[in-house]
């Protein structure tokens, strides 16, 4: 239908300004949930949950061939390696059968001793294994969205780990997916304990690819190849976790590298302190050991 | 003619194609790839899109879509809420503001133009973070996840061209 000119010629103004409006009211409303994140989080974490719990099933479906053709890709290097690998693993086997005999006559001795000084137990941890369906890392934030939620049995605040060692910890729950901050991101503060040494820091994240130690005691001694485990303050990691190992020492300050390659995360376990056997565990066939009900482990073992 | 029901769901369908293909790229931009090094700086897919899009059929990617799309993109990457709604829309004003030059402009001045306007919006994001966090933000994984970014830019372009000619052609 043809406007008369006359009418266009007015209203093409009003049109053009209300569109300006309309832009300009969107770039304050974004700067005002930036500015409300900031301050309220909980209602804003809260409608990032909904988001990424309502596109969690399209993000299951979308990653798994793509863990099919990694999955591929590690099985055809390791017919590779095949010859190496066994070689190597028959020489770590006989390295391990001597820990092994070692850790049960310390394992003995340790209950021993604990019985006779009366030490309160740990509490029993079981865990859920989930698998990464998103990967959001990048220059902005660093986390991982995992196909487990609440009604896996995962809570806020539990740590996410792998074999190799700690990941993160979980800062979003939705009812089939939750969020887990990886130890690298901005917001990671995670109170470790640096061996020998026995020394407290925290170990911050910077969205770059190994995190620091910062709050170190000035008499602190640090030095490169140091372990670095999770000491237990403040609740909210269990104590005792792999994390890495202390990469660099110097002007940069000291750097750690994660055991666990964050980059190439498919399946995490997600710690459940305290509620041993309570759990339903979801029916996600990965390994023999992982997925069974009722599987536990003891504090501070995390798998390992 | 007046269109039939049919015709018209058909364009509406079609007119929904460039917002559509830029959430599914917010989701394919998080789909993990288990690649060392590069997953963590992975191209803004999005801002290739919304760049694209705001040349070629501004009137297809409207400013609210282009808050929608950044709030999706927030809301799963786990960046601050807004901050990409704020960056997108920037980039979009910026793009609109200087149609006339990027109108009828071959693919080279499109490109030289998403680096700049993809530099400045690296900029912002970088300062936005620092605000956020009151603190210095890493500046080399901004900088490195731009350079990804321009760099994805052609293959981008190429298949969002291929589209529009395909369905977008007479808009």
């Amino acid at each position: 239908m043809k406007e008369p000119q006359s009418f266009s010629r007015v209203a093409q103004p009003i049109r053009n300004f209300a569109q300006r409006f309309a832009y300009v009211g969107l770039v304050v409303a974004a700067f005002a949930l930036m500015m409300l994140a900031k301050v309220d989080t909980i209602l804003v974490e809260r409608a990032r949950t909904h988001m990424t719990d309502a596109v969690a099933p399209i993000l299951d479906v979308i990653s798994r061939p793509i863990d099919t053709v990694n999955q591929t890709v590690d099985e055809v290097q390791a017919l590779k390696n095949l010859y190496d690998d066994n070689a190597r693993l028959r020489e770590e086997r006989n390295r391990l059968l001597h820990w092994k005999s070692l850790a049960e006559k310390l394992e003995a001795e340790n209950r021993v001793l604990k019985e006779q000084l009366n030490v309160i137990p740990e509490r029993e941890a079981s865990f859920v294994t989930a698998r990464v369906i998103a990967d959001t890392g990048g220059a902005f934030s660093q986390s991982v969205i995992v196909n487990a939620g609440a009604r896996d049995g995962v809570e806020k605040g539990q740590a996410a780990v792998t074999a190799d060692g700690l990941v993160g910890r979980v800062i979003d729950v939705g009812s089939r997916s939750a969020r887990v901050l990886l130890l690298t991101d901005i917001n990671a503060k995670i109170p470790v304990l640096v061996d020998p040494t026995r020394t407290r820091a925290i170990m911050a994240g910077a969205n770059q690819s190994k995190p620091r130690l910062t709050w170190l005691p000035p008499s602190a001694v640090v030095t490169v190849g140091d372990s670095v485990v999770t000491s237990g303050h403040a609740g909210v990691f269990p104590p005792g976790l792999r994390v890495g190992q202390v990469a660099a020492v110097g002007e940069g300050g000291m750097i750690v590298q994660p055991y666990v390659d964050l980059s190439r995360l498919e399946y995490v376990r997600i710690i459940n302190l305290g509620m041993g056997g309570i759990l339903q565990l979801p029916q996600r066939s990965i390994g023999p050991a992982d997925g069974l009900p009722g599987s536990s482990v003891k504090t501070g073992g995390g798998g390992q | 003619m007046r269109p039939t029901f049919w015709q018209r769901l058909d364009t509406f369908a079609r007119h929904l194609t460039p917002v559509a293909l830029t959430l599914v790229l917010v989701i394919l931009n998080v789909v993990p790839t288990h690649i060392p090094g590069i997953a963590r700086v992975l191209p803004v897919l999005p801002l290739i899109a919304v760049f694209y899009w705001s040349i070629h059929r501004p009137h297809l990617m409207p400013a609210p879509a282009v808050f929608l799309i950044g709030l999706f993109q927030d809301g799963l990457t786990g960046a601050p809420m807004g901050l990409h709604a704020l960056i997108f829309l920037a980039v979009q004003g910026v793009v609109l503001f200087q149609h006339k030059f990027f109108m009828g402009k071959s693919f080279f001045v499109h490109w030289l133009g998403f680096g700049l306007v993809g530099a400045g919006a690296a900029l912002l994001s970088w300062g936005l973070l620092s605000a956020f966090y009151v603190t210095l933000f890493a500046a080399e994984a901004i900088a490195f996840q731009y350079v990804m970014t321009v760099a994805a830019f052609p293959l981008f372009a190429f298949i969002f061209s291929r589209w529009q000619q395909a369905f977008l052609k007479l808009d």
